[in-house]
């Protein structure tokens, strides 16, 4: 009973406070950043009695849009598929940060608390699985739509998702490899060790070109632009064209989220997890031989502070790539999937065979 | 709590795959088909065997059924669709198929009355972990291991050929 309501805590915490507001908040970062790089002012029309917070409000105002907003259901739509699949979709997005590892364990009146909503021992496995079932979100709005040209946006994700997700299996097997464990918390522990006594054992380091590979594939994972070929706002339309009020909210929700996962999975792989570096569970080791002692709860807030900086930069980049770079063609989708980073990732595990067969 | 979630899980599997069959619209009964995938994969789960779980999800529900769906909806199947050609042969397969899950089932039920047979109950099993499924399949199972890895490239090199017949006597575009 009382690891349930500590799942459940921590549920509430993570996931209701931490990665929705995260989200919520992009949807003003995408507007503004977009408006600083494209030289214009950007969302500021929104007030409350005349504050504006850097059109902050605007993400109320949005949510309140789509809430009121009228929810159509379009004539011949497949209705219980219909109102299913945009449920589906943010379902799977949000279970995957489950797996997540915030933070390493929160000693708490005697009870030692991982900072992780469910420990599960085939972690990687478990980001797989779920990082596969958001096709079917996607596929059953663009076929219950009864809308050609959703269903065609639905084939075209996809096959898109489908490839991309091979590339982000494949590329994370190196990971596997120099870890020896597919334990996310192990994962993230591991990167706390030092290499030649003062180079934290962070994956990037390790792993340049699976973290390159696996960025890459999870951009295109999230649908997002440059690989926004399934949805195409502008002109192609996609498997949301049919859906209004909060089924395209619920959607809209989704790419944020999968944004968001996408970059904690990067962080907790690639960039050290929760990790400072040279802070362990009772303090500071500088490898000169100084040391601060700090209290496990000042190590845990450090920890869950340190993952959130990083997940933000990467979101930053990641928001600025959005902005940056035009639409690839779906041919050069496909090609990038399957001739550069399936190749790719394989040459990766190869190295880092070889390597791994040197060295010990 | 692990005897409820199995009668649970259990349950949902039962239903969903009679569902599945007995539903008219080919759509849904992937979509059943899913639902049954997800409960066996709890089954696993209760067995301790979370490796076998995920694999079953990444592979069954995550790839397989989603070309299941692709190849049904590009079809169109209509729901009503008439297998007069095959009701023959489907009904010879059926019998057979369920002579074999009756044979099966009784085999286990005489095996473990007579105690030859060893069971896992819940929570009990220990083929779970990653290393020790590694471990089994590169050393006692290496050549099955290999034969299947050899069957599943003549598989991939099957698909390209297929592919790639019909493009080739087409001109390049100019």
């Amino acid at each position: 009973m009382q690891a349930l309501a500590e799942a459940a805590g921590k549920f509430v915490f993570f996931i209701g406070l931490i990665v929705l507001n995260i989200a919520a908040i992009l949807t003003w970062v995408e507007r503004k950043q977009s408006a600083v790089m494209q030289d214009r002012i950007g969302a500021n029309r929104a007030t409350i009695f005349g504050i504006r917070m850097l059109g902050m409000f605007h993400m109320l105002a949005d949510m309140l849009k789509l809430f009121t907003k009228e929810f159509f259901i379009p004539m011949g739509a497949r209705r219980f598929v219909y109102l299913l699949a945009p449920m589906i979709s943010l379902l799977f997005a949000l279970v995957g940060f489950a797996a997540i590892p915030f933070g390493d364990t929160l000693i708490l009146g005697g009870r030692e608390i991982p900072l992780q909503i469910a420990n599960v021992n085939i972690g990687i496995l478990y980001i797989f699985a779920v990082l596969g079932m958001a096709v079917y979100g996607v596929v059953l709005g663009a076929w219950a739509s009864n809308n050609n040209y959703a269903l065609l946006g639905g084939l075209r994700a996809s096959a898109q998702m489908l490839s991309y997700e091979v590339a982000i299996g494949v590329s994370l097997v190196g990971v596997i490899m120099v870890y020896q464990t597919v334990d996310l918390m192990e994962i993230a522990r591991a990167q706390g060790q030092l290499l030649w006594g003062w180079l934290p054992q962070w994956g990037i380091l390790l792993q340049p070109l699976g973290f390159l590979i696996f960025m890459t594939a999870g951009i295109a994972e999230t649908k997002r632009i440059p690989f926004d070929a399934p949805e195409g706002e502008s002109e192609i339309v996609g498997y949301f064209i049919e859906y209004s009020g909060m089924g395209f909210g619920m959607y809209f929700l989704t790419d944020f989220l999968e944004t968001i996962l996408i970059a904690s999975l990067t962080v907790t792989f690639f960039l050290g997890g929760f990790q400072v570096p040279y802070l362990y569970a009772d303090g500071f080791h500088f490898p000169w031989g100084q040391a601060i002692l700090l209290p496990n709860i000042a190590v845990a807030a450090l920890q869950f502070l340190s993952f959130l900086i990083k997940l933000i930069v990467l979101l930053f980049i990641m928001m600025a790539i959005r902005w940056t770079l035009p639409r690839f063609r779906y041919d050069q989708i496909m090609h990038l999937g399957w001739k550069i980073l399936l190749p790719a990732s394989l040459i990766n595990i190869l190295i880092t065979a070889v390597v791994l067969t040197i060295i010990g | 709590m692990q005897e409820i979630l199995f009668f649970v899980l259990a349950a949902v599997a039962v239903l969903s795959a009679l569902g599945m069959l007995l539903n008219k619209n080919p759509v849904y009964s992937v979509l059943l088909l899913i639902v049954t995938l997800f409960s066996i994969a709890g089954l696993y789960v209760l067995l301790n065997a979370s490796f076998i779980a995920a694999v079953h999800l990444i592979v069954y529900a995550g790839a397989i059924m989603v070309l299941f769906l692709f190849v049904i909806m590009l079809l169109d199947i209509r729901a009503d669709v008439e297998h007069i050609n095959l009701k023959r042969l489907s009904r010879i397969l059926a019998l057979l198929a369920t002579f074999i899950f009756l044979g099966e089932t009784f085999l286990i039920i005489w095996m473990s009355l007579k105690g030859k047979a060893a069971f896992v109950g819940l929570g009990e099993g220990i083929l779970g972990d990653v290393p020790s499924v590694g471990e089994l399949l590169f050393t006692k199972y290496l050549l099955p291991f290999e034969i299947a890895s050899v069957l599943l490239l003549v598989a991939i090199v099957g698909a390209i050929i297929l592919a790639k017949r019909k493009l080739r006597p087409e001109p390049p575009a100019a």
